[in-house]
């Protein structure tokens, strides 16, 4: 293909609502200290469930992020969260918010939004009302003019369409003023790395000068914990959240479950050089792949996985020897974990030993949808820093694991290019490519 | 830098009109409505009992033996999906390892893309009420029951039917299907924004062919009840369920919804010839948008969002408004949308715009979501295959807001451009338009 007349495409701005902070830099130190942000549920009572705590966002207030919060105000947990996230990163980007007249010489219909967004919380306590009530045991059906009489009167318009996936990238364009390309996608726990590998590849196809891309996701409510405790991939270690999340660990027993959003504003080079913006890293590499496999398992041998790390590389066209440290995917589950130790030494061979690999669900846990953007936000922060976020917990030798992890304590490191990968339930694997910038 | 020309080679459409294309074309073409009352559960208490349903079908018929234990976790939007899928790869004469058949396989399983508008799989409430109803403490749905005993009636998979990129994984799973792999959620836009982005991927080289569209299946209890509360449903066609969605009608009283499935073969030119493939037609030109409008679930006055995304497919395809022959608008039947979408139409095309046949399709089809933008533009092919622009229905007494040349007579016209467009409550819109091959020698 045309290699050589590829744009070059940089990141310039960032932000994050998370379990360790509201703010990157906040995140940032939390990931190095190794602070945990999980803990006893309590935005629901998951007091007999089999999981009992989670990574929540808190103390979260929209109106500490944004002035004009009205247009935001039914948002949805995760439509707020972006947005909160989206008014730090433009703010670094210096794209003007909020107005409905831009004053930052951004033509808003070459200004793009791509998020990779999960869907808003059902509203449980009509919900399960609803059913409870137009139920009936002995026919073992639903009455379903009893079910409409109370869910017509009960639920609320506004939250129904806030659960619309779509919905965050709504209010992202509301803010922002977006007109340009638009779009919103949802590959599971790899859905925001494929939104930022898209937003990209967007930018370099000419169709937009900047993109805001990112993810938001909460599935902290009844049906989402109930959903992945049934399948078992969810840690149960009540007795202890914050050492819970241990990737690569022997004793690993499932991934500790997040929320929250990230947000970044990627533009092409030219761009951001005739606006006169910072630079923070250049986004060099995407490769994305499906397992085609199972919907319950990951390809034993990781062959979708290698595909999309290697499709990566080509697109960067660089090679194994250029890598300097691997952001995993690692959720700290036993299948995740070994298959992705798998594809990592797949593709690096004899390299693999040489570069160092860690799980940033350890601190943060595991914000499914919105997972992989901000962990490409540690990636950025790792690379300013040339400091490596440690893979806390890492105690229990798994012995088919021998990778360096970076266990345990953050690590400094000189850095140049980083990989970011996410894999999602059903097989989806994304990967991109960071590296520091130099003009 | 030249990008490699993107054409349709094959296409599938599951709809209230059948379970083919064919089945697709001559509903349209004989003015036949696929709406119909609800019997996907009993709509008494509901204000719309009428939707658009697909017809019956055996999944066995359609999947592979090796995906028969993978059935339980198909949804009935995967499962639409899938008939689709294999009806598409047929149709652009692929060969894989799901159609058990024993020729060689043919299609490239990590030089091939899927990517699918997928909506909110709405759960079965029938299948979750025995883990609810475990739940109950003093006649009241209780957290605490519903922990202890409630979640242990749930089938320990149930998730994995519900997460809207399962479309994409059973289907990349029965057809080898390796490459790039994505699930579009942006409503009812989402059909076209996929084949945009498919189609963006065969032209930055990360595959060669590509799967592409979006399914949607809306008849289900949560989401009536979803569209009816935020007032896009019509309460008012219950007793003549064909002509109770009349998109751009003064009549016009909300949008009846459906499930389908529209999925197309995208292939880079270059390889359609090389393996001698028919060619169906060429993705010329695309635009993407937003309308920016609160409350969120209705369109800006002005259709501004729509207005940019025509305008940007049509610099795109380096046309002049007054060469388009058709346009699909996206016409749902809300007649105040209905009105935006004519006055964004009415801004891009000018005076050209009474000379261009519009089609609704939503009047026969329902609002089928996901899936309604790639409909559309299998419409579309057919259209320009056949030479015929059916006549629309539904739009007798055309409203005073829509500007719209809107045929209730079919006419014979070859079209050699066509424009489909669409948005979704939210807000983002999409254009695509695409040319008859016949326009060109080349291709054959």
């Amino acid at each position: 293909m045309s290699d050589t007349s590829k744009k070059r495409i940089v990141i310039t701005g960032m932000g994050i609502v998370s379990p360790i902070g509201h703010d990157v830099e906040t995140m940032w130190q939390a990931m190095l200290s190794g602070k945990s942000g999980a803990a006893p549920t309590t935005i629901f009572d998951a007091s007999t469930m089999p999981t009992q705590f989670s990574a929540e966002v808190k103390a979260f207030e929209l109106s500490q992020f944004i002035q004009d919060t009205q247009r935001h105000a039914l948002g949805n947990r995760g439509s707020q969260f972006v947005v909160a996230a989206t008014a730090q990163a433009c703010q670094q980007a210096r794209i003007d918010t909020g107005t409905d007249a831009p004053n930052d010489s951004i033509d808003r219909t070459r200004l793009g939004v791509y998020l990779g967004a999960g869907e808003g919380a059902i509203d449980s306590d009509v919900f399960f009302d609803c059913i409870v009530q137009a139920w009936n045991a002995e026919t073992r059906s639903m009455d379903w003019a009893t079910w409409a009489r109370v869910a017509f009167d009960a639920m609320k318009p506004w939250h129904e369409l806030e659960q619309e996936p779509n919905m965050p990238a709504s209010h992202v364009a509301m803010f922002t003023g977006a007109r340009g390309p638009t779009r919103s996608c949802l590959t599971a726990c790899a859905a925001s790395t494929q939104a930022v590998g898209e937003a990209m590849s967007i930018l370099r196809s000419g169709d937009a000068d900047v993109m805001i891309c990112g993810g938001t996701h909460s599935m902290i409510h009844p049906l989402g914990i109930m959903g992945f405790n049934r399948l078992t991939a969810l840690s149960t270690r009540n007795d202890s959240p914050t050492t819970a999340s241990r990737p690569f660990s022997g004793s690993r027993d499932g991934f500790v479950i997040g929320e929250g959003a990230a947000s970044l504003v990627l533009e092409t080079l030219e761009s951001a050089q005739t606006r006169g913006v910072p630079v923070l890293a250049e986004l060099v590499g995407y490769g994305s792949t499906a397992d085609a496999f199972r919907v319950t398992d990951m390809h034993e041998d990781a062959r979708g996985a290698i595909a999309a790390l290697r499709a990566a590389l080509r697109d960067a066209k660089i090679t194994e020897t250029d890598i300097d440290y691997i952001n995993a995917h690692g959720t700290s589950t036993s299948e995740n974990d070994a298959i992705e130790t798998l594809a990592i030494k797949g593709v690096f061979g004899a390299q693999a030993g040489r570069i160092p690999v860690s799980s940033v669900k350890s601190t943060m846990g595991h914000l499914i949808g919105a997972a992989g953007a901000a962990e490409l936000i540690a990636c950025v922060m790792a690379l300013r820093d040339n400091t490596l976020p440690p893979t806390m917990n890492l105690h229990d030798a798994d012995p088919d694991l021998d990778l360096d992890y970076v266990p345990n304590a953050p690590r400094k490191v000189a850095l140049t290019t980083v990989i970011n990968e996410s894999f999602g339930f059903g097989g989806q694997n994304n990967v991109v490519i960071l590296k520091r910038f130099e003009a | 830098m030249t990008s490699p020309r993107v054409v349709i080679t094959g296409v599938g459409a599951v709809s209230p009109l059948g379970l083919t294309a064919q089945d697709l074309w001559d509903g349209l073409i004989n003015g036949r409505s696929g709406v119909g009352p609800i019997t996907a559960f009993d709509p008494a208490g509901f204000t719309c009992k009428i939707a658009g349903q697909v017809p019956e079908y055996k999944l066995r018929d359609y999947i592979p033996k090796s995906s028969r234990k993978a059935a339980k976790l198909m949804s009935r939007d995967i499962e639409l999906s899938i008939i689709a899928a294999n009806e598409a790869l047929r149709h652009a004469r692929f060969n894989t390892p799901g159609m058990e058949t024993p020729d060689p396989v043919t299609l490239e399983p990590t030089r091939t893309a899927i990517i699918l508008g997928a909506g909110l799989i709405s759960c079965d409430l029938v299948e979750l009420a025995p883990a609810v109803a475990a739940s109950v403490k003093d006649g009241r749905f209780d957290l605490k029951q519903w922990g202890l005993q409630g979640i242990q009636h749930v089938t320990p998979l149930w998730l994995l039917k519900y997460l809207p990129n399962m479309l994409a994984c059973h289907i990349s799973i029965i057809h080898d299907i390796q490459g790039p792999s994505n699930t579009i959620t942006c409503a009812e836009a989402s059909g076209h924004l996929a084949v945009i982005e498919a189609m963006q991927i065969i032209q930055r080289g990360s595959a060669d062919t590509a799967l592409a569209g979006g399914t949607e299946a809306k008849v289900n209890p949560i989401v009536m009840a979803r569209q009816w509360l935020i007032n896009r449903a019509t309460s008012q066609g219950n007793d003549a369920p064909g002509e109770a969605c009349r998109p751009f009608d003064a009549k016009a009283t909300g949008s009846v919804f459906g499930e389908g499935s529209g999925l197309l073969v995208l292939e880079s030119l270059d390889t359609a010839q090389a393996r001698q493939a028919p060619i169906l037609a060429e993705i010329v030109g695309y635009g993407q948008s937003n309308c920016l409008n609160t409350p969120y679930e209705s369109l800006e006055s002005d259709g501004k969002g729509i207005q940019i995304a025509v305008s940007k497919a049509l610099a795109k395809a380096c046309l002049t408004p007054d060469q388009i022959d058709l346009i699909i608008p996206h016409g749902t039947g809300v007649a105040q949308d209905d009105a935006a979408e004519s006055m964004a139409l009415s801004a891009v095309f000018g005076a050209c715009l009474a000379n261009i046949p519009v089609l609704p399709t939503k009047s026969m089809l329902s609002n089928t979501g996901t899936a309604a933008g790639a409909l559309d533009l299998i419409a579309a092919v057919k259209i320009m295959q056949h030479g015929i622009i059916p006549a629309a229905v539904n739009c007798t007494d055309k409203s005073p807001d829509c500007a719209l040349s809107i045929q209730t007579q079919s006419i014979e016209k070859p079209i050699r451009y066509a424009l489909c467009c669409s948005y979704s409550y939210g807000g983002q819109t999409a254009a695509v338009i695409l040319k008859n091959p016949q326009d060109e020698a080349r291709y054959s």
